[in-house]
């Protein structure tokens, strides 16, 4: 039977051969949660009371409310590590990191299956792996019986060729595409990305494409692993064996859906308030919007190659009088890099705040909440109305490079095109 | 999981996020549902808690629930004393987490739905009366896997049941 990448991962952890549209029990190899959804979930595995002792490797991360804003969240966080230590579980304290970024830098592998409470869990997709987001009540049953049910994805295939020109990048590509497809254009499907194109890409450009397929609706984003995700490990984790697992789609895997898309065509993209896929190339939004803070971070992009090139374009210059520049590294070894290579020294010296890393603003908990009526241009993956704390406030989301181009200006500018 | 519901249609349109439902400027009331309840879908009606009369529906267009994965959106909802979501599409993991904590989610074609009217509905079988147009309404068909779930109110208790 001929089969794509997902049904292979799938039909492994199931134990017989899949297609998409069958309903199965898959083996986890990795669950996770972090402190917005963790809470419910050991209050659900309390409940069952069943001992937490399955071979899936379980991880809390306290990332989002980092460091804590709040004493109710405070309260949380103990609970989570109270928890952690009652069931063995991995625990990720505050400023470690979000949890999508520290699963890439640490724990997961090819051909794995990863479940997680949070939506961006799709980001580890990336390492050609199944990984996909559930609620806190799933993950509980995940996590207290090693298995979870899942109703195999059908595909659509992203065939890739070119790569990037000029200061487009991964963010725009996947911008443009969301944008193409809908908000709801990838509803329970699977997006796996294929072709030259991909193997153009690094990992860390892999990561920020993967963790936005949810914004198309789609249960999980794929990409086949190659010598470039073996160097990453290898790089990240010198450590480990290299014994997983890399699966490929066959030639006659069946797909609802193909697409090609060259890299080389895409320019820097730009979604509106207030959906992610009200998306617009930068130069055809007509008028100026001025902004009132910039926001480079989060598990979409605050990694290293983020901060490069955001980096690049604000070396030696200050940013605008009257706006905010907020970088918040995605993890604490990202901090540790983007400060031994000067990043920071970079980002300060033009103005900006560095926060802990974690999800700072994303979320609207802690480290950059917006003001009424407010507008932000930010890295991260979400514009919905009220996302970053405030009802009456605009999220425009754009590329690192672009982020930082605009706090320049002080109104959405590529970069480039700054004076 | 009830055979018969009863109640209004609060109309909502598309992409109701989580964000709107379970805003995140209130995470700190995560660990405290019912004053968490008190704020559900406030950032896309403002005036629903004060409306809302226990057995109410919740009624949608395309991609309800889209955005984050917190259980808490579902979870409210059915505190705030809703008795079933319709909407026309669902967001992926709104649709599992709503069936997961029993709260019944109908895929439907809620055009002719409007703010107000009666609704009689039959969860189980897919069937939504409109009393007040006299319009009958079929849904599509809940996985029996996913029915299983409701009827033991729940993913938890559906588990311990059958541990
Ligand atoms: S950075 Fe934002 S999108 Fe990513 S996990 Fe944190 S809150 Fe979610």
């Amino acid at each position: 039977m001929e089969q794509n990448i997902t049904e292979k991962i799938i039909s492994a952890h199931a134990g017989k051969d899949v297609r998409a549209g069958d309903v199965v029990f898959v083996d986890v190899d990795w669950a996770l949660v972090q402190d917005g959804t963790g809470p419910l979930t050991m209050d659900v595995i309390n409940e069952m009371d069943k001992g937490v002792d399955m071979p899936s490797k379980k991880c809390i991360f306290l990332d989002h409310a980092s460091p804590s804003s709040k004493f109710e969240l405070s309260d949380s966080h103990n609970k989570l590590r109270e928890n952690a230590d009652k069931y063995g579980m991995d625990l990720n304290e505050v400023g470690y990191g979000i949890c999508h970024q520290v699963m890439a830098e640490e724990k997961v592998s090819p051909g794995q299956l990863v479940v997680g409470a949070d939506s961006h869990t799709c980001t580890a997709g990336a390492f050609g792996a199944f990984a996909s987001g559930f609620g806190s009540t799933d993950i509980a049953v995940a996590m207290a019986t090693g298995q979870i049910w899942i109703k195999v994805p059908s595909a659509i295939k992203v065939e890739l060729t070119g790569k990037f020109t000029g200061t487009a990048s991964a963010k725009d590509f996947i911008l443009y595409l969301i944008g193409k497809l809908s908000a709801m254009g990838a509803t329970y499907k699977t997006l796996e990305f294929t072709g030259e194109g991909v193997r153009n890409l690094s990992m860390e450009s892999r990561l920020t494409i993967c963790n936005m397929v949810i914004e198309a609706g789609a249960k999980n984003g794929i990409m086949e692993a190659d010598d470039k995700t073996a160097e990453y490990i290898k790089h990240e984790r010198p450590q480990q064996k290299k014994d997983y697992k890399i699966y490929k789609s066959d030639a006659g895997a069946e797909y609802e859906k193909e697409l090609t898309i060259n890299l080389s065509e895409i320019t820097p993209q730009a979604a509106l308030p207030h959906s992610v896929d009200n998306v617009k190339p930068v130069s055809e939004i007509d008028k100026k919007i001025d902004i009132d803070q910039a926001f480079i971070g989060t598990c979409t992009g605050g990694r290293m190659e983020d901060l490069r090139a955001a980096a690049e374009v604000v070396k030696g210059r200050k940013i605008k009088k009257g706006v905010r520049l907020i970088v918040t590294p995605a993890s604490a070894r990202i901090y540790k890099r983007a400060m031994k290579e000067g990043l920071l020294e970079i980002f300060m010296s033009a103005g900006a705040v560095i926060g802990t890393p974690g999800c700072g603003p994303c979320v609207g908990i802690q480290g950059g909440i917006l003001g009424t009526g407010e507008k932000c241009v930010s890295t991260a993956n979400r514009n919905f109305k009220g996302r970053m704390g405030c009802s009456d406030s605009y999220i425009y989301l754009a590329s690192p490079a672009t982020v930082a181009a605009s706090a320049l200006e002080g109104n959405i500018t590529a970069a480039g095109e700054e004076k | 999981m009830k055979n018969e519901l009863k109640g209004k249609v609060h109309r909502f349109g598309d992409n109701i996020s989580t964000d709107l439902i379970c805003p995140g400027k209130y995470f700190h009331l995560r660990s405290n549902i019912p004053e968490l309840a008190k704020h559900t879908l406030e950032d896309a009606d403002k005036d629903f808690i004060k409306k809302m009369e226990p057995g109410d529906f919740v009624v949608a267009a395309e991609n309800f629930g889209c955005g984050s994965s917190r259980e808490h959106a579902p979870i409210i909802i059915k505190e705030s004393g809703v008795s079933a979501i319709l909407a026309k599409s669902f967001a992926r993991i709104f649709f599992r987490n709503a069936i997961n904590i029993g709260l019944p989610v109908m895929e439907c074609d809620t055009d002719n739905l409007s703010e107000g009217d009666e609704l009689l509905i039959k969860p189980a079988e897919g069937l939504i009366k409109n009393i007040t147009s006299g319009e009958e309404i079929k849904a599509a068909p809940l996985m029996a896997e996913m029915l299983d779930i409701l009827n033991a109110g729940g993913l938890k208790e559906y588990v311990m049941k059958n541990k």
